[in-house]
This record gives structure tokens, sequence and C-alpha cells, in this order.
């Protein structure tokens, strides 16, 4: 853990992890017993289920397209060959309802055939079809529109929490699948026009994926997309709006170089690189195939874990933890760290001081210690009119400063969130 | 199921910084000393009784309001002790005991806990009490007169009560150096100058009170005094008269500065701070009041939450 320093004066610099200080070593997790997959839609067990597409017993293989109703579209590749023992709801970070689908594997493992066959057809609809899912969980729907609406397509080489080095790992040593990546999205999505946006000790390894390269500060939250937007490439985003809104798709390295090797090879990618962060600050880049239970990997790797230690998926600044070891590694978590149960810090309901520290460190400029008063209440729509909720770039500096340890950026998450259901019932409504 | 471990979880942010409020009260309170223990020295037993009296009932008062409005205990947080200090440094050394604590009630109960408690006082709770006390009993912030009895080896009058009835004649005897070095009478803790500015620059650089309000405070302050001073430099003291003497010092790196009741963006902190820099000569020159520090930033406290609606534009805000 950071700690403020003793002259107070100066902002605290929370700076990058840099691959270079690490050996970049992948640890292979092996082929788990059960996998456990989620798929991005809701889940009633209670309704009768007869168009299903899946059931308990199935067998699937690898690389399977395994999709629950054929009509939401929502579908995960499998990881594994075996048999599906449960599908069952679960509730994800922020009440986010999704399909667990759990996968016994067998012994033998069969490679499913579909995608080797039509990757050879032309057009983004096979991109679109089979790896939305991909490791770095590329964000590809919003190329699926008749109309081009995205002008620039960023790859991310840098890593946007602060202890993660997984895309930098990317860059440096999968160039040529993230060449072909690149190679596959021009030709497919027609954008023409695409950047990566790297940390300055990677310039070089960049420069030999033949797109023009940007570099990124070393201080968090310059690596956040709407920081890149902003400082990197120049375009700031109006509040409220996405960067897609601008015409330009962030992409990670990762999910780039998942494109790139599907394509090379014929081959869906099943398995997901990360960095593992132990208890003592030590790093190892691992990679495990999607769905792989945490116990697992931890077992792979020769961690313990006892009680109240804090399991986090993700970045320290903006993860989530996680409630039990048998959650699974996702196409999005680029780092699970491991937090000493001595090392805790907890945040606590006292109120807000005003002292103005999340005010001078919110890259944002946002009115924080207004909107916290504002949150705390639920007042979430007075928050967006007068106090520019919308303008948060969800750095969460805010909670990290707080003398009080509220904690600011879940309030603003929720907010953001209890926002957006208020919209789409409305919209429903009308 | 029983087998499983157990984890915390909790939302992100999973580092903090490590401040917390009770460290910051305990920085307040260590700046607070070499003036503290100056002016202890001076005034000796005397001063240790208000000093220990004032913020001990000021943490039975909070204690006290939290029992009774079944809230947690927040004593803990040490903000009741800071009030008790600072609102004893305010006072003369032969302040009487029934005086202390009806001033720590005001402070902590009216000044801080019926608004809500920590973080959401409007006014400095420690200058409520202060003020509402000048009005109330004015012969105890006499400080010539309170402090009657003590024998010093310096000139025995409060500079600005001189200042006021005598015009600069009245402190001619005073020289800087010896007014910073706290050759002179007031408050237990706000003659020694040195000590305050010492405390102050500890507080600046850990950055535990905004340097904004406290500079901009004394520009405010020079400003108008030395404009007072060229147009009737006999009747008006020149700037450092005013930066040395009364409560200037302890107010302007301890009282202005407190968190609930000061603006905190960039520009609303200057002019909070020059605004009590200028009321403050105001008062002193051409109100009725001897001092007038406490009411300069009751005055700003007021106008600080309008003042923080200047701030800067967030970025992507369209309008």
């Amino acid at each position: 853990m950071i700690k403020r320093s003793f002259i107070g004066l100066a902002k605290p610099r929370l700076e990058y992890e840099l691959l270079e200080d690490i050996q970049p070593e992948l640890v292979r997790v092996p082929t788990a017993k059960k996998v456990t997959l989620f798929l991005d839609s809701p889940f009633d067990p209670y309704i009768k289920r007869e168009n299903d597409l899946l059931k308990i017993g199935d067998k699937v293989k690898t690389g399977q397209k395994l999709q629950l109703t054929g009509d939401s579209g929502a579908y995960v590749i499998s990881t594994v060959t075996g048999t599906i023992s449960s599908i069952t709801s679960f509730i994800s970070d922020l009440g986010r309802k999704q399909t667990a689908i759990s996968i016994e594997a067998a012994t033998e493992e069969a490679i499913d055939e579909t995608f080797a066959n039509q990757s050879k057809q032309p057009g983004i609809k096979n991109l679109l079809a089979f790896l939305e899912g991909a490791p770095g969980n590329p964000n590809l729907k919003f190329f699926s529109g008749t109309e081009k609406t995205i002008g620039t397509i960023a790859i991310l080489g840098a890593d946007k929490d602060l202890l993660p080095v997984t895309n930098q790992y990317f860059v440096k040593s999968k160039t040529d699948a993230i060449k072909s990546g690149i190679r596959v999205l021009k030709e497919l999505t027609g954008v023409a026009n695409i950047v990566i946006v790297v940390p300055q000790s990677l310039m070089q390894a960049a420069g030999a994926t033949g797109v023009q390269v940007k570099v990124v500060d070393s201080q968090y939250p310059a690596a956040l997309p709407l920081m890149v937007m902003k400082d990197v490439l120049g375009q700031v985003v109006p509040a409220g709006k996405t960067c897609e809104d601008l015409g330009v798709c962030f992409l990670s390295a990762e999910a780039v170089a998942s494109i790139g090797s599907a394509y090379e090879s014929g081959q869906l990618p099943i398995s997901k690189t990360f960095t593992l962060i132990k208890k003592d600050g030590g790093k190892i880049l691992v990679s495990a195939r999607i769905g792989t239970s945490v116990k697992d990997v931890f077992d792979a790797c020769n961690i313990a874990v006892k009680d109240n230690d804090r399991i986090i998926f993700g970045g320290i600044m903006t993860g989530s933890s996680a409630y039990s070891e048998e959650l699974p590694v996702k196409s999005d978590t680029d780092a699970i760290i491991i937090q000493d149960s001595e090392e805790i810090p907890l945040t606590t309901d006292y109120p807000c001081i005003n002292c103005g520290d999340c005010i001078r460190i919110c890259p944002a400029n946002m009115p924080v210690n207004m909107l916290v008063r504002l949150l705390e209440a639920s007042q979430y729509e007075e928050a967006v009119d007068n106090y520019d909720l919308d303008s948060c770039v969800e750095c969460g500096l805010c909670s990290y400063v707080c003398v009080s340890r509220i904690p600011i950026f879940q309030y603003i998450r929720m907010a953001k969130k209890e926002l957006a259901r208020i919209k789409t019932a409305e919209a429903t409504n009308e | 199921m029983s087998n499983q471990k157990k984890f915390i979880v909790s939302h992100a942010p999973f580092w903090l910084d490590g401040s917390r409020i009770s460290i910051r009260s305990y920085n307040l309170m260590i700046a607070a000393l070499p003036a503290l223990l100056f002016g202890i020295a001076q005034y000796g037993m005397p001063a240790i009784g208000v000093i220990t009296l004032a913020i001990s009932s000021a943490i039975i008062w909070e204690y006290l309001w939290d029992v009774i409005t079944k809230q947690a205990v927040t004593i803990g947080d040490g903000n009741a002790a800071v009030i008790g200090l600072l609102f004893g440094m305010l006072l003369p050394a032969t302040a009487p005991w029934w005086f202390v604590i009806i001033g720590t009630f005001i402070a902590v109960i009216i000044g801080k806990q019926i608004y809500g408690g920590i973080g959401a006082n409007a006014f400095n709770p420690v200058l409520v009490a202060i003020a509402i006390l000048m009005l109330s009993w004015k012969y105890v912030f006499n400080f010539d007169g309170m402090l009657l009895n003590y024998d010093f080896n310096f000139l025995a009058v409060y500079p600005l009560a001189a200042l006021k009835h005598f015009g600069v004649s009245g402190i001619e005897s005073f020289n800087m150096g010896d007014l910073l070095m706290g050759q002179q009478i007031g408050g237990i803790g706000t003659g020694f100058g040195l000590g305050l500015i010492i405390g102050g620059a500890y507080l600046i650089i850990r950055g535990y009170i905004r340097w904004e309000i406290s500079a901009s405070f004394i520009v405010g302050m020079f400003i108008t005094a030395m404009l007072f001073n060229l147009s009737d430099s006999a009747r008006f003291a020149g700037p450092l008269v005013h930066l040395f003497t009364g409560y200037t010092l302890i107010g302007i790196f301890f009282l202005a500065t407190e968190d609930s009741s000061s603006p905190v963006n960039f520009i609303p902190m200057l002019i909070y701070g020059a605004g009590a820099g200028v009321l403050t000569v105001l008062i002193r020159n051409i109100g009725v009041y001897v001092d007038g520090v406490v009411f300069a930033i009751l005055a700003m406290n007021l106008v600080s939450p309008l003042l923080d609606m200047i701030r800067p534009k967030a970025i992507g805000k369209v309008v």
C-alpha cells in the first residue's frame, strides 16, 4: 500500500507499474476439472425452459459456441471439452444478472471446428459471432450496426489500473499476434485509423506493429480510456457520452492479439493471461483457461490464502473483490490481487469533513465534496444536473485520499448505475 | 459450504493513503504546541488550568451529546479536543472555570453538534463560542483588566486596545521583534507569533491546512492595513503590527483554515482568505471592537458555501 507521504502539500503520485521490472515468464495453469462460464443474459430458473439450446448433461467441445436461447444473442465459447453440470442464475458486480454455466471437463479434449470452417469466409459477422468474449474482452458490439460509427480503433497497450502488467506483456511478447489482429480488424471493420497507446518504455515494441504509436503518461489515471481520449488523442469526451459516441473504440492489446491468433490459427483462443499479484507484492504472469476457478489458479501457483484475506479481480483502484475462491477467471480479468488480512484498510461511515483533498486530486475537476453529500442522500438527479456526476472518469482517487474514508467511488458507481436504471425504466414506460 | 474460506469483500479502491481524521486532529494539536507551551511558561499554572479544563470539558460535552442522542461515540476522532484546545488558547489565563465550561458547551454543542457533527458546521465552532462569550461577558476579553495581577518584564498592555484608544502613539514602545517573540499580553496561545508561524508552516507542509487561505489572509490584511496606514499614519498602525498582535496569527493558521467552514476550491479559498484579512483590519480600524479576527472569519464562514460555487469546469462539461 502506498501511504500518504510526510509532506502532504503535494498531491500523491501513483505511478503505473512497468513491465521491465519483472520477468515475463508465463505460468500455465493446467486445465481445471470444472470451469464456470458467464453468459451475459439473465436466467430465470422458475420458468419452463423447453426451447433452451443448452441442458444439463449436454456434451460440449472446446471452442464450441454456447447459447442458452437463440433470441438473446448472448453466447460464450466453451473453454473445455466436457459435460454441462449446472446452469444457474448469477448476480455479478452492481447487480448485473448473468447465467453461470458450469462444465465438468472430460479427460480427452476435442476441438470444435465451426469457427475454423467459417473464419475463411469474409465479413464482420464471424468476428462478432465468435470473438466477443475472447480473452481481453474485445468491445466489438459497436461494429455490429450497418452504419459506420467508429472511425478510430485505439489499442490500449498500457494497463488501465495500477498493478497489472498484462497488456504491456502482450505488446512486448505477442507483437506478431497483435499485428495480425490489426490486419484482421482493418479488413473486417473497414476502420483505417488504428493507433496503439503504450507507455514510453514500450514504444519500440509497439512500433513493430506498423500502426501509429502514441505514448501515455506513467502517472495514474492517465491510461483510463477517458483520460487517453483527452490527453493523448486530444478529444474531450462530453459529460455523459462515451468514447464510442465520438467514434473511438478502445480495444486492449490482449483482445487484438486474441483476434489475431484466432484468425491465424483457425482456433478460438480460450486462455486468459493475467497478472497475479501475491501478498508480498510479487508478480507472476499466469495463463489459465477462462472459467478456471481462482482456487485452481492458486493451487497451480502454490499460493495459500486464509480467512479474512481479500481477493481482487482487476486492478487495485477499480477492481472488485471476490467472496469465494470458486469464482472463475473471466475474459476481462486482467489481474488477480491477493491482499493479506492485515493490510486491508476499511472504509467508514464518517461524514465528509470538507478537507478538499478529493477536489485537488480529481482528474475531472468534479466538486466531489458536494457530490458525496448528495449521493449519501441518494439525490442522484441533482448530482447529475448540478454537480457534474457525468464527468467522472471512474479512477477511484477520491476514495483513495479521503480522510473520512468514505467509499465515494462506490457511491458514484452506484449512482451511475441507478441513473441508468431510471433512464431505461422511463424509456420503457413511454 | 462450511469449509469455504471467508474473504473480506469491499469496494474499490483497495488501497487508501492512510490518512484519517484522528491523525489530522493530533497533528493540529502538535502544531499548536509551540505557542501553547510558550503561553504556559508565560502565565503559569492558571494557563494550564484553563487549557486542560477546556480540552476535557469539550470532550465531555461531545461524549454527553453522543450518549444522549444515542449515536456512536465520536470523541476518538480528536475533533472535540482540537476545539477545546484552540478555544482555551484564545482565552486569558485568568478566565474563570465556569466561563471555560460554558464556552466549550457553546463550541461543541451549539457550534458543531446541532448542525450534525463534524463536517457539517457552517461556522468555526471555536469562533462561535468566542463571539457569543465576547458579547455576553465583555470583561473577560479585556486582557488588560484580566491580566492585571501578573508582573511581566515587558509593557503589560494589550497592544490592540492601546492602538484603539490612543492611536499609533499608544504602541510606540513595542518593537516588532518583541511582538513576534511573544513579549505582549493576550490569550494563552495567541501571543507567541513565531510559535504560531512554525505550527502553521508545519501544517501547511504536511497538507493538513490549505496554504491558499493562510497566504491570502496575510496578503489581504497587509494591503488593507498598508492603505489605512498611508492615509493616516498617526491613527492607523502599519501592517506588521496588525499581523503580530491579537488573534491574527492563530486566526490565519488555525481558525480560518477550519475544514468544514472554509471553501475548498482554489479561487474561493483566495477570496475567503483575503476577505477575512480585509475585514479584520476594517473592524480593528473603523469598527467598535478591539480585535476583528473573530467576526471577520465568522463573516467569511457565512459566505463560504456561496464562494465555493466558483469552481473549475469539470472535464467534458458542455454548458
